[in-house]
C-alpha cells in the first residue's frame, strides 16, 4: 500500500487499473477544424489529478478505448482533454455532447521534467495538435512563474485556421513573462507572421544552452528533427524532452503493445529524454 | 560611408567573421535599403540584380496563382538573407517578395558582387561557403514543409 492518502480516484485505479471510471461532458469546444476538446466531471465529483503531460484511456462506450493526453490546467477547473478525430475511437469521443458518459482509466505514465525545470530557461517546441498535451506543463510553468527562468513557446502550425487554442495563445503572445513565435507551414496574404517550420524558429532563439531544459511535442518527423536543431544550438541530449506517440493497449505495462525493446511507451514514458529516445525513433513501426 | 556600411555588414550574421580587406570589397557593393510594410521589394520574372541581408523587420516570399491569391511560403526576418537569386544564370527572381513590417536591409549590387567574386575567387568561395548552407536548410525545410506533417491522417 502506498503510503499517502490517496484520493478515491487514485485508489480505484491502483485497486483496479483496467477499469474506467464514469465522467460526463460539461463542455465541448471546437478548437481547430478537426480537433475538439472535452471538459469532463468526474461522476464521484472528485477533482481529477495529474501531472502535465500524463494521459488517459478514454472510453467512448461502445466504439473502444484511445490513449489521449490530458490537455488542461493541472491546478484548477475541470479535466480537459483535447481530441483529433483520426479514427473510429478518436471520432465517437470528438461526436460527444453535453450531459453523455465517457469512461476515464489514468492518469497514467512519467510527464513533463517540471521539478528538473525549475530555476532554468524552458524552452517548448509545439508541432499541430502536440500543443495540447503541453498545454498543463505551459498553466504550471506560467502559474509558478518565478521558479523559472526565461519561459519560450515555439508553435508549428499548419495553416492559421489551424493554429490550436488560437485565443490563449494570442493572450500568451501580449504577455510579458513568456516569449510566444508562431509559425505556419502555408499561409495567404492575410497572415502576417512567420512562415516556415518551426525548425526555423529554433535557429533564431536566443538561449543559454547550459541552462536551458526543452519540451517538445509534435509528429514523430518534426520531433525528430526539432532535436537535432536543438541539439545544434548546444542543449545536451539529457535536457530535450520528447512525448511519444505509440498504440496502446493496457497502459499500465502489461500487454507489450507500446513496447520498444525494454522500453515500455506507456509506463516509462510517454516523455522521454532525446539520450533515451534516439535509438527507439529509428524504429520505424511498433 | 563606406566604413559604415563595413560595420553594418560584420554585425549581419551572413558575413559574421569575414576577412578585413572582403568586406572592404563587399562594402563597395552594398547600400542601405527601407521599405515600407505592404510594399513589394521585387516580382516573380524581374532581373535579380540585388542581394538582400535583413537587418529588422519580416519579409515575405510569395508565388501567385490566378484565383488563389498569394501564398506566403517562407518568411525572412532579421538577421536573414533572400534573393540568392543573384548568385547564378538565368539571375532572374522566381517568387515575389513583400515587406510584411517596416523593414530595413542591406541590399548588395549583384552584378558587383558578382564581378568581386569573380575577380578573387578566394572572396567569391567564402561567400559561396556562407550560402550553401542556407541553401541546403531551406531544401530541407522544403521537404518537411511539402510532407505536411500536422496534416490529419484520417
Ligand atoms: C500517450 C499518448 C497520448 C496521446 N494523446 C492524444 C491527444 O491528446 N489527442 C489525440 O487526438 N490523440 C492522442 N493520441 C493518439 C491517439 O491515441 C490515437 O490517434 C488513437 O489511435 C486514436 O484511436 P482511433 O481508434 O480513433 O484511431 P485508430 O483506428 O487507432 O487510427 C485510425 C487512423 O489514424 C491514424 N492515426 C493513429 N494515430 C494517429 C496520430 N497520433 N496522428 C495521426 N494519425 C494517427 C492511424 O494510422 C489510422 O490510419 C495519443 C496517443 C498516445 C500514445
Ligand atoms: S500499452 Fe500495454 S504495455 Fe504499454
Amino acid at each position: 500500500m502506498p503510503d499517502v492518502p490517496m484520493s478515491e480516484t487514485a485508489a480505484l485505479l491502483h485497486a483496479r487499473p483496467m477499469v474506467p471510471q464514469i465522467a460526463h461532458v460539461r463542455r465541448r469546444r471546437h478548437d481547430a477544424p478537426d480537433a475538439w476538446t472535452l471538459e469532463l466531471d468526474m461522476a464521484n465529483g472528485e477533482r481529477f489529478l495529474y501531472a502535465p503531460g500524463q494521459f488517459n484511456m478514454l472510453t467512448a462506450f461502445g466504439v473502444g478505448e484511445a490513449a489521449i493526453s490530458v490537455s488542461g490546467d493541472p491546478a484548477e477547473g475541470p479535466l480537459i482533454h483535447t481530441i483529433r478525430a483520426v479514427g473510429p475511437v478518436s471520432k465517437a469521443l470528438s461526436q460527444l455532447g453535453v450531459g453523455d458518459p465517457i469512461g476515464v482509466r489514468g492518469p497514467f505514465g512519467v510527464g513533463w521534467p517540471m521539478a528538473q525545470a525549475e530555476g532554468k530557461d524552458v524552452v517548448v517546441v509545439a508541432g499541430g495538435l502536440g500543443l495540447a498535451p503541453l498545454r498543463p506543463a505551459l498553466y504550471r510553468l506560467l502559474r509558478e512563474r518565478a521558479r523559472y527562468g526565461r519561459v519560450t513557446l515555439l508553435f508549428g502550425a499548419r495553416r492559421p485556421e489551424d493554429i490550436l487554442f488560437r485565443q490563449e495563445v494570442e493572450r500568451w503572445r501580449g504577455r510579458l513573462d513568456i516569449d510566444v513565435e508562431v509559425t505556419v507551414d502555408h499561409a495567404t496574404d492575410e497572415w502576417r507572421g512567420h512562415v516556415g517550420v518551426v525548425t526555423n524558429l529554433i535557429s533564431r532563439l536566443d538561449t543559454d544552452p547550459s541552462k536551458t531544459v526543452a519540451m517538445v511535442c509534435g509528429p514523430e518527423v518534426m520531433m525528430r528533427f526539432v532535436a537535432m536543431a536543438l541539439i545544434d544550438k548546444g542543449l545536451g541530449e539529457e535536457t530535450i524532452h520528447l512525448s511519444m506517440e505509440r498504440n496502446m493497449k493496457c497502459a499500465i505495462g502489461h500487454c507489450g503493445h507500446c513496447q520498444l525493446g525494454a522500453t515500455f511507451i506507456c509506463r516509462d514514458g510517454p516523455v522521454f529524454t532525446y539520450a533515451r529516445l534516439k535509438p527507439l525513433l529509428a524504429v520505424k513501426e511498433l | 560611408m563606406t566604413e559604415n556600411l563595413e560595420r553594418i555588414l560584420s554585425e549581419h550574421r551572413f558575413f559574421h567573421g569575414l576577412d578585413k580587406a572582403f568586406l572592404e570589397l563587399a562594402a563597395g557593393c552594398a547600400k542601405n535599403v527601407r521599405f515600407e510594410a505592404g510594399q513589394f521589394i521585387f516580382h516573380e520574372g524581374e532581373a535579380a540584380d540585388q542581394f538582400y541581408l535583413v537587418r529588422e523587420g519580416r519579409v515575405a516570399l510569395q508565388v501567385s496563382a490566378p484565383g488563389r491569391g498569394a501564398a506566403t511560403f517562407l518568411t525572412i526576418g532579421p538577421g536573414e538573407v533572400f534573393g540568392v537569386n543573384w548568385l547564378l544564370p538565368p539571375f532572374r527572381w522566381v517568387y515575389d517578395a513583400k515587406a510584411l513590417e517596416p523593414t530595413r536591409a542591406i541590399s548588395m549590387d549583384a552584378r558587383c558582387l558578382r564581378g568581386k567574386c569573380e575577380s578573387d575567387h578566394n572572396l567569391g568561395y567564402d561567400i559561396m561557403m556562407r550560402l550553401m548552407p542556407i541553401l541546403i536548410e531551406r531544401l530541407h525545410e522544403t521537404r518537411l514543409q511539402f510532407l505536411d506533417l500536422y496534416k490529419s491522417h484520417a
